[in-house]
């Protein structure tokens, strides 16, 4: 029933101080920052490959950066949002290819969104009954799980399913790979983007009704803000915790569509390369409010590709520093507020 | 007589909140005199003031004379200044003498205490004023009635001649409370100055020499205690006239509802909380249970509500009309029209960060009623939280948008009774304390709810610390103690008791320790 519980005002203020900061580093390379900045915008926003490439990276952002915000909502902090991600994106991969090539896309891409799901919320449901059943807490759980769901998808990738003498999987059937923006609408030309970024926005708009409108988000708010006051007032707070990690999972999971069907078509080592950490960053960022994890994730999208499109004149690395510093003080100011 | 504190003009701002406005204040040396307000009237900022906690933002203070600006309690425990505080702050594992000294030991690290000087000090002062106190007892083994004596030679140790006590009887039985204002008046005699914030009248009357009553950061009025009455002070307190006992027209009990049967309660470490206790209720009748905090009231609610399922032994048994309700869950018993106002509400009756009207919901969002698909009926919602809003006259500015924390404790605790009293098919009211830390306003639009609540045949249950709050609503009161029910008053003798309260309340006392 409450929209409002976001402040607009610490985020901004952020991004506003982490820009300014960025501007004293850059003149310390030597370059002139406003020369970079005018050539990253005229690299993502002003150009349609550009933008779509922002885009790209947006929507696996949106996912993963719901995956943290989900479960923060009943204070759980889920870090394993990369190696959901992993998991998702291998099991995309390898229900692409063992689909048979006559399978209709109508039926073959649900088949391998649900695979994708799947792997992420079994993963991200794990700690949620490791916590509930074992009070293990989510953090070290999730790090923890990170750590096998690594090793796991690199020695699945190495010795079962990676093409001989190559380092990714078959590229999946014809019938698993979803169309780019371009393909569609001939926007965005040769860009990345696919209409997984369709999907990313109604997954928003579910997690914005589901906290906010459904009963089951009223309940799980109360168990994140009082749980003692969610036991008397009888309302199970294991199951939430549980399907929540598992809903949180499965976003993380399903993220694998934009990176396996809609572009690359097969699971490679370093496909995910850190979104899911990058996730966290997102989900903060949005004061884990599910609509304002939309600029949120552009705004990381946008820093994400700009970083590499002037990455000829300065290092990549100082976008990094700039993402750091934002979440820096967005967490700062938040703390100060009490 | 000289003034020991003289406050001049007190203002003090949190915020831009006026905590206490203009406030001037004579406390004559060698009298008691009490601060009498509503919650959040401003008599414990004003004691803070006074013990260097905060600083005023106007006006001076004066102590014995001199005008003083204290930067810390220590300036002021210099000055003479002494407070015991509502919470006592011992150290449970040292001994009465070791608490004392604690913090003034002024002594190289590994040398040896004066424990032996400070024991005969301590002793002295105890004789002095007549207090008994064995100062090589450990704190552990005290009763609360002592823990406050130490508390207060831990003050008179440092040779305080001004003592302020906050909210000094909350916790004590009826005996325990005779016995400090013997202290009081003794260390009245020997020439000290003592202040005490309260608001329970009756015990102002009794101890203090002078009353001083604040409303809204204001002080009203300042009287000797002998030529007024609890009346007078209740007015001057809320600013119009309260009924300061709620008219409680004769219950007609029906059949029973909930019956208690040798219900034993063991924690997981082997003590017994329950032990053989019985009761049973009656529709229509409130059932209360008077003793003294630990004595098993916080178990009794956990059982009754389903909360301890998973730790601890459970045997005998809880029946609800004849069933069984042993081992069911929160949502079942409610479900069944059991209705729980926690005691602690801010922590278990309500999510402060939700809306009054969210909070309206909060433990019935179970309820079809309000059910749309998988989300609510915003429409069925709205129409409840208003008229429960103009039923129990919740006070506050937007239903929707206010999160409930920003309502005074009055109103946060109508919203509460107001949920808890509507569950529709209730059969049984559990009430834990329900009016501690509301105004006295929102006291008898609460006790006057319960009456209702009884007369339309719930039966109620009503735990509570306040003597005269059981007496005047209960139909018969069971006494618990160490677990069990000791002594039950029925209800011949409690009409009877209403007519000399002073005397009943001490029966009551003797049975619950």
């Amino acid at each position: 029933m409450t929209f409002r519980s976001f402040r607009f005002f610490i985020p901004v203020l952020a991004v506003t101080a982490a820009g300014l900061c960025s501007v004293v580093i850059i003149s310390l390379t030597g370059r002139d920052p406003f020369m970079i900045y005018e050539k990253l915008f005229r690299a993502t926003l002003l150009s349609g490959y550009g933008s779509g490439q922002v885009l790209f990276k947006t929507t696996t952002l949106i996912f993963t950066g719901l995956a943290v915000a989900l479960p923060f909502r009943a204070k759980l902090f889920n870090i394993g949002g990369e190696g959901q991600l992993q998991l998702g994106a291998l099991a995309a991969a390898i229900t692409g290819t063992l689909l048979p090539v006559s399978f209709p896309a109508e039926a073959a891409v649900p088949i391998t969104a649900i695979a994708a799901m799947a792997a992420g919320g079994i993963w991200g449901g794990a700690s949620g009954i490791l916590k509930v059943k074992f009070g293990v807490n989510e953090v070290i759980s999730t790090i923890m799980l990170n750590f096998i769901a690594q090793a796991a998808t690199g020695y699945l990738l190495t010795c079962r399913f990676a093409v001989p003498s190559t380092e990714h999987t078959p590229e999946i059937g014809n019938s698993s790979m979803l169309p780019g923006l371009d393909d569609l609408f001939g926007i965005f030309s040769g860009s990345p983007v696919n209409i997984t970024i369709l999907l990313a926005l109604a997954s928003v708009l579910f997690a914005a009704f589901y906290l906010f409108r459904s009963r089951a988000g009223y309940e799980l708010r109360a168990v994140g803000l009082q749980p003692e006051a969610a036991d008397y007032a009888g309302i199970r707070s294991g199951r939430h915790i549980i399907a929540i990690m598992s809903i949180g999972g499965a976003l993380a999971g399903v993220a694998a569509l934009n990176l396996v069907s809609g572009y690359k078509h097969y699971y490679e080592s370093g496909l995910t390369g850190g979104f899911g950490f990058s996730g966290i960053a997102v989900a903060l960022l949005a004061g884990a409010h599910p609509l304002w994890i939309v600029p949120s994730a552009l705004f990381f999208g946008l820093l994400e590709y700009g970083g590499l499109a002037v990455g000829a004149y300065v290092p990549k690395d100082i976008f990094m520093i700039i993402q750091a510093l934002t979440i820096l003080i967005v967490i700062v100011l938040n703390a100060r507020k009490r | 007589m000289e003034p020991a504190v003289r406050l001049t003009g007190i203002t003090k701002k949190f915020g831009s909140a006026e905590a206490n406005r203009n406030v001037s204040l004579s406390i004559m040396q060698g009298t008691i005199h009490a601060i009498v307000g509503e919650n959040g009237a401003g008599k414990s900022t004003l004691a803070k003031l006074i013990y260097g906690m905060y600083r005023p933002d106007g006006g001076t203070i004066e102590i014995n004379g001199k005008a003083v600006a204290f930067a810390s309690p220590g300036d002021a425990i210099a000055a003479g200044i002494g407070m015991v505080h509502q919470h006592f702050m011992l150290v449970p594992t040292l001994t009465v003498t070791e608490n004392v000294i604690l913090g003034l030991e002024k002594k190289r690290l590994f040398s040896q205490l004066a424990l032996k000087k400070s024991g005969d000090i301590i002793q002295q002062l105890s004789r002095k004023y007549d207090f008994a106190v064995d100062p090589d007892a450990l704190v552990s083994a005290l009763s609360v009635g002592e823990e406050q004596r130490v508390e207060i030679i831990k003050v008179l140790y440092r040779n305080a001649g001004i003592l302020i006590l906050d909210e000094p009887t909350a916790v004590l039985t009826p005996q325990e409370t005779d016995t400090l204002f013997t202290v009081l008046r003794s260390l009245c005699r020997a020439g000290k100055t003592i202040l005490i914030i309260t608001h329970k009248l009756d015990e102002v009357l009794a101890v203090a020499d002078t009353v001083s009553v604040m409303r809204q950061g204001e002080v009203t009025g300042t009287l000797p205690c002998r030529k007024t009455t609890k009346e007078e002070l209740a007015v001057m307190m809320v600013g119009r006239s309260v009924l300061l006992r709620v008219e409680n027209p004769a219950p007609s009990p029906g059949k029973t509802m909930l019956s208690v049967e040798n219900l034993d309660y063991r924690t997981d470490d082997g003590r017994y909380k329950l032990q053989k206790l019985n009761f049973s209720i009656r529709a229509g009748e409130i059932f209360g249970i008077a003793g003294v905090e630990g004595n098993g009231q916080s178990e009794l609610l956990s059982l009754l509500w389903g909360l301890n399922r998973k730790s601890g032994a459970i045997s005998g048994k809880i029946l609800l009309e004849g069933t069984d309700i042993t081992g069911k869950t929160p949502a079942a018993i409610s479900a069944l029209g059991v209705s729980l106002v926690p005691e602690d509400r801010l922590k278990h009756a309500v999510i402060t960060a939700y809306s009054v009207t969210e909070n309206m919901l909060f433990g019935r969002h179970r309820e079809t009623l309000f059910h749309n698909r998988s989300g609510f009926n915003r429409k069925t919602v709205n129409d409840f939280a208003r008229k429960l809003r103009e039923t129990y006259d919740v006070r506050c500015r937007d239903l929707d948008n206010q999160p409930l924390a920003y309502l005074s404790g009055g109103n946060q605790q109508k919203v509460v009774v107001a949920r808890e009293l509507e569950r529709p098919g209730l059969k049984l009211l559990i009430l834990a304390q329900p009016t501690r830390g509301v105004d006295i306003g929102a006291i008898e639009m609460i006790h006057r709810s319960i009456i209702g609540a009884r007369d339309k045949g719930a039966a109620i249950l009503l735990i509570s610390s306040e003597l005269d709050e059981l007496i005047a609503l209960s139909t018969r009161i069971g006494c618990i103690y160490k677990g069990s029910i000791r002594r039950i008053f029925t209800e011949t003798e409690l009409s009877e008791g209403r007519e000399k309260e002073h005397s009943f309340e001490q029966e009551i006392g003797l049975n619950i320790t």
